[in-house]
């Protein structure tokens, strides 16, 4: 059994609806994996499920011999994994800095009542949040714009201060849902450099991804879904020639009479 | 307008020091200053509001959870005060910050609601609240003395001197209570406990997956807001010498969440100046009698339209303060490796 990220046979369903039906993968530490699939075949929902916004309705899930079944959000980032959105979810009226101190959150080593009366400790643990959140933004280039509010800032920048906010939780998995959505190809080849630099300081990465420029190129194994069931999984050269994936993204081939 | 605003914040920001010393200064300068008796109770409801905003505007402003209920804390904070030392003769300033304590009881218990509403049908809830604490205090005669309310407040003595009106021992206790209040709130503001409070505002799902408890920190502001507001209650009750169930109806909430939109959502600077508009307004426009009433509408729904963020509400141009201690550990980091999360 693999110790790192190991699920069995999960399934989700929405009254009728399976949006996720019995998908087993597993994630090695220090890999790149990519999750791919046509619309609504149910990544997101996986993601979901995996940080615990949904109670899944079958199967098992275990991240390093934690079972993520019985636990909430705020315990399955604790134990560390952790996530970016879709649709990105920054807090828009802080501003940038502020974003990635929310995500040391659950690293702060004051009270209550130490933070109100500015105690020695709450100065000493805030400088070392503070220093750390600025050194995360510095290695993404963001080092200029700490103090910018989030809802001021170009699409592109707002996903990577969300990428920002993840690893500053100190999170060893990194869920990234869509991590090029939006971005222009000279961005997303930043982007691409940037995932491959998060797997070398040791990160192990699980991504949703549409951009197959980003997929193929930094990708170890692609798992593919299609109406939530894993349809093919494999290296990225495996996936891109294999029939299956090719029909849920293309249709079926018909041959057409001359 | 907004060049004037922004030039001004930034000003009161370099040299806030100064200004804190020269708010303190006036404080002390209160009782030797010739002040007539309408003004200073003026100030004193001012400062009492400005107050009454902060408690509010932590729930408000900073967890974005509207009480129509505040009233009811206000009012509790008020009874609490007043019963304890006119049934059992407890020292003004004990009995101070058991109204505080014991408010802020009840703002925990009326906070688990929150735990599963939200938006307009938490504000409800609250409303229910105001009403139930004013049905208590109207009904439950033997304790509260119903509709005649509590008279001879006896008057708080500080070190031997009797504090009232004319010698500004009041406007002294609420300068200082609006002070500490607002020290506190922005001191809140810049920790894990304030970004928790703005973070949950601002995307509830993403602060939860930050490993933010919501529930609790939600809890948490209820329990805040309610202290401050029983703090200002029991002072109230103080100031007036007498209180009534009427003192504390619905109205008032309303009068107090005014105070929060007018002067700036999340804001500590608004909650001053929405106080003060709010409590000047109806001196200053007197002559118009009733009218009063209708320009003061038409006023509340001319901000609506032109300014929803309230007065002072914008978002701050100032750079974020980074620390001293901060800046060497950079200098450290940066040194010695460098690179993503260290």
């Amino acid at each position: 059994m693999n110790d790192f990220l190991e699920v069995k046979s999960i399934s989700m369903h929405f009254g009728g609806l399976a949006a996720v039906e019995n998908v087993s993968f597993h994630v090695n530490r220090g890999e790149i994996v990519s999750l791919i699939g046509p619309n609504g075949a149910g990544k997101t929902t996986v993601f979901n499920m995996l940080t615990g916004v949904y109670k899944i309705t079958a199967g098992e899930m275990y991240f390093e011999g934690h079972d993520l079944r019985e636990m909430i959000p705020q315990n399955i980032v604790k134990i560390g994994i952790s996530r970016t959105f879709q649709n990105v979810r920054l807090f828009s009226k802080m501003r940038v800095i502020e974003n990635v101190l929310v995500g040391t959150h659950i690293h702060t080593k004051y009270s209550f009542f130490e933070s109100l009366f500015r105690v020695g400790r709450f100065k000493k643990e805030e400088a070392k949040l503070e220093a750390k959140a600025i050194g995360i933004l510095n290695s993404i280039g963001m080092g200029d714009i700490v103090d910018s509010f989030a809802n001021s800032l170009p699409y592109g920048e707002q996903r990577k201060v969300e990428i920002a906010r993840a690893i500053a939780t100190d999170a060893k998995l990194i869920l990234l849902d869509e991590p090029a959505a939006g971005m222009n190809p000279a961005e997303s080849a930043e982007l691409l450099r940037f995932i491959r630099e998060l797997c070398d300081k040791g990160y192990t990465i699980l991504m949703i991804e549409h951009d197959m420029n980003v997929v193929m190129n930094v990708s170890d194994r692609i798992y593919v879904l299609d109406h939530g069931r894993l349809i093919a999984d494999g290296r990225p050269e495996e996936i891109a020639n294999n029939p299956k994936v090719i029909e849920a993204y293309l249709g079926e081939q018909k041959h057409v009479e001359d | 307008m907004n060049r004037i605003l922004k030039t001004t914040e930034s000003l009161c920001y370099k040299y806030r020091y100064i200004l804190l010393a020269a708010f303190i200064g006036l404080i002390v300068a209160v009782p030797f200053l010739p002040i007539s008796r309408v003004i200073m109770r003026l100030l004193i409801m001012i400062a009492l509001y400005s107050m009454l905003g902060m408690g509010l505007n932590v729930l408000t402003g900073y967890v974005g959870l509207v009480s129509l209920g505040h009233a009811g804390f206000y009012g509790i904070g008020a009874y609490v005060c007043a019963l304890l030392q006119v049934r059992l003769g407890v020292d003004f300033w004990i009995a101070l910050l058991v109204s505080g304590l014991f408010t802020a009881l009840i703002g925990f218990l009326s906070g688990l609601p929150s735990l599963r509403l939200s938006g307009s049908y938490l504000s409800i809830v609250t409303l229910g609240f105001c009403e139930i604490v004013q049905m208590i205090l109207k009904q439950w005669e033997s304790v509260t003395n119903g509709n005649y309310g509590i008279r001879n407040i006896p008057k708080p003595v500080f070190f031997g001197m009797e504090l009232n009106l004319q010698n500004g021992g009041f406007l002294v206790v609420a300068l200082v209570l609006a002070l500490l209040t607002g020290l506190g709130c922005l001191a809140l503001k810049k920790s894990n406990t304030g970004r928790a409070f703005l973070a949950i505002r601002d995307d509830e799902l993403a602060a939860g997956m930050m490993g933010i408890k919501t529930s609790r920190y939600k809890i948490l502001a209820f329990v805040i807001s309610a202290f401050i507001t029983g703090l200002a209650g029991g002072f109230y009750s103080e100031l007036n010498g007498y209180i009534e169930p009427t003192n504390f109806v619905f109205n008032i909430s309303i009068l107090i969440l005014s105070v929060v939109i007018v002067g700036g959502l999340g804001t500590v600077r608004g909650m001053i100046f929405g106080a003060v508009v709010l409590q000047l307004f109806p001196e200053v426009f007197r002559f118009l009698n009733e009218w009063r009433f209708v320009v003061y509408g038409l006023l509340l729904v001319l901000m609506m339209r032109f300014r929803p963020q309230g007065v002072l509400g914008w978002q701050s141009t100032q750079p974020y303060h980074i620390s001293k201690r901060t800046k060497e550990l950079l200098k450290e980091t940066v040194t010695t490796k460098g690179g993503i999360g260290g």
